[in-house]
């Protein structure tokens, strides 16, 4: 039941997100797109609006499952998916590779991934450095990096010139107006493996959640458990960054709010994360390109707005 | 099946525990009992294969812990420890079911014989009225309860118990401990850590006394509850009675009494 509601609320808002834009188009004008009728609509929908719709869906979901279990790994529902310094790292890579002046489309995103990737080796191996894998010390080790990558991207940006600086500046906020097929397929191709072990992993962080202990008692292998699920997220987490920028509260709220919805067994938990950060994701791309028509707000400005509001009464609920 | 450890020594830098021979068996329980720090809990985790020994071996069935599996560990032997924190709260039988994981396939819905093991576990743990509540909306004797179900339902031959009733009132000390002893009069071997010196000399079929890692004694209560090793092993003088049931019991004495 739930999950056919979940459903309907997701095929609503890739509805609405095919549908508006800078033009909109009405029920018929959508079918005649679809349907190939009318050439026009059917190039806004193909070439412009489906692919945006696809990336904003599919970051939001991985960005929602990688939250939720990061969430399960550390034992702390205000975990976040940048929790491991992820984002600082590619940020960095972003505006390393605006600084340098280097326009290839690809460039951009390859950096900031590969700026993601070693933020999150760098966190790994730090954490480790104590012995064996421990949460506090991979938070811990998570902030430092990410403070340092936030660091150094802050003097590349003073250092750049004003055209440059607004670039890195829009990309660090996020966004999907570079959306395209090709990013759809490149983020499919390094997200969807790590997102389906993710949810193989499901069931084992139930257990996990329960402490490191406990999960071992009740048959988990926990350290080889725990270095897939951080290594996965993390990898969701990059390559989500590389195609859309920094976008942010759709991995910490979505967890929270499915959580109440469909219970905190992940089994059940991340199938519904994945739907619902998806749906949110797209109706939040929605509003930020049609709110201040024609300029186009950077989504992770609407994600935080949103949000931030949703999230405090979820936590004021949560105490009452 | 039996969980048997000889001559182990295991520790971290230095060794915590010197050249133990311990074993956990069918019917029985036994009563690891010592000072803080004399190696009851890393016992625990040798005997689990969760830290390897620089010496001796353990060995659960006749085979090496190490090469056991977790998951085939955790079929055969249940474990309980002082207490566990919830950071996203689920109802008693979803925690319960958690103890079915090491039958479970990855994807796999749990199976009729599953939810059947949980309720005979809920029942047997006597937490059946409580299958509707979530774990945060328990109290301390009953959230142990709960998870002595949990242990329960992975159907062991063995279970362990670290401290459970550390936080508990003597009521819920007691049922737990009725709970325990009765489940190994119906054949499950027990292993419990406890501070409680009368009771675990009550309850226990045998009594383990740890003093800086080694056996200080290893047998019934009555041998190894003397007043002159108890007194010295904790480093303060007791006298010692006898209740009604013939079991050892430990006074310790003010200093105007020595």
């Amino acid at each position: 039941m739930k999950g056919w509601l979940l459903a309907a609320a997701a095929a609503l808002a890739v509805g609405t997100g095919l549908a508006l834009g800078a033009v909109a188009l009405g029920p018929t004008a959508l079918w005649r797109g679809i349907s190939g009728a009318d050439p026009e609509a059917a190039t806004i929908l193909w070439s412009i609006r489906a692919p945006r719709v696809a990336l904003a869906f599919l970051v939001g979901g991985g960005l929602g499952v990688a939250g939720a279990a990061l969430q399960a790994l550390v034992r702390n529902p205000l975990a976040d998916p940048y929790l491991l310094g992820i984002s600082g790292g590619a940020g960095l890579g972003a505006v390393t590779a605006i600084a340098l002046g280097l326009a290839a489309a690809w460039a951009l995103p390859a950096f900031a991934f590969a700026g993601g990737v070693a933020a999150l080796v760098i966190v790994y191996r730090l954490a480790l450095a104590a012995g064996r894998l421990d949460p506090r010390t991979l938070v811990l080790a998570g902030v430092v990096v990410g403070s340092f990558a936030g660091a150094l991207t802050s003097a590349i940006l003073v250092l750049s010139d004003a055209p440059r600086l607004r670039n890195a500046f829009l990309w660090l906020l996020g966004g999907f107006s570079a959306a395209s097929w090709p990013a759809v397929l490149a983020f499919g191709a390094y997200a969807a493996p790590a997102l389906a072990v993710l949810i193989v992993l499901g069931r084992r962080f139930d257990l996990l959640a329960l402490g490191e202990e406990a999960a071992a008692h009740l048959g988990v292998d926990v350290d080889r458990a725990r270095r897939t699920a951080y290594l996965a997220s993390g990898l969701v987490a990059g390559a989500a960054v590389a195609v859309s920028g920094v976008v942010g509260f759709v991995g910490l709220v979505m967890p929270h709010a499915m959580r109440r919805v469909v219970g905190p067994l992940h089994g059940r938990l991340l199938p519904a994360v994945f739907v619902a950060g998806g749906a949110f994701l797209v109706l939040a791309d929605v509003l930020a390109r049609t709110v201040v028509r024609p300029v186009e707000l950077p989504v992770g400005v609407v994600t935080a707005l949103v949000g931030v509001p949703v999230f405090a009464v979820l936590l004021r609920r949560e105490a009452a | 099946m039996i969980l048997r450890a000889e001559g182990i020594t295991a520790g971290y830098q230095a060794p915590v525990l010197r050249e133990l021979t311990c074993a956990v068996e069918p019917g029985s329980l036994l009563a690891v009992v010592g000072p803080n720090g004399s190696g009851k809990t890393t016992l625990l985790r040798v005997l689990l294969g969760l830290l390897a020994p620089s010496g001796g071996t353990v060995t659960l069935a006749g085979r090496p812990v190490g090469d056991w599996s977790r998951r085939d560990i955790a079929r055969a032997v249940g474990v309980v420890t002082q207490r566990e924190e919830d950071p996203f709260p689920l109802r008693v039988d979803q925690a319960v079911l958690l103890g079915r994981y090491p039958y479970l396939g990855p994807l796999s819905p749990p199976r009729a014989a599953d939810r059947e093991a949980v309720v005979v576990a809920m029942a047997r743990a006597d937490v059946l009225h409580l299958r509707g509540r979530t774990t945060d909306r328990l109290s301390g004797g009953e959230a142990q309860r709960v998870r002595v179900a949990r242990a329960l339902a992975q159907t062991p031959a063995l279970l362990l118990l670290d401290e459970p009733t550390a936080s508990l009132d003597v009521r819920h000390e007691m049922e737990l401990l009725e709970l325990v002893r009765g489940l190994a009069d119906q054949g499950l071997g027990a292993l419990v850590i406890t501070h409680h010196l009368n009771l675990a000399a009550r309850y226990a079929d045998r009594m383990l006394l740890l003093d800086a890692g080694r056996a200080a004694g290893h047998g019934p209560p009555t041998a190894v509850l003397s007043e002159e090793a108890v007194s010295r092993v904790f480093a303060w003088p007791v006298a010692r009675t006898t209740w009604r049931d013939g079991s050892p019991q430990i006074v310790p004495l003010r200093p105007s009494e020595r």
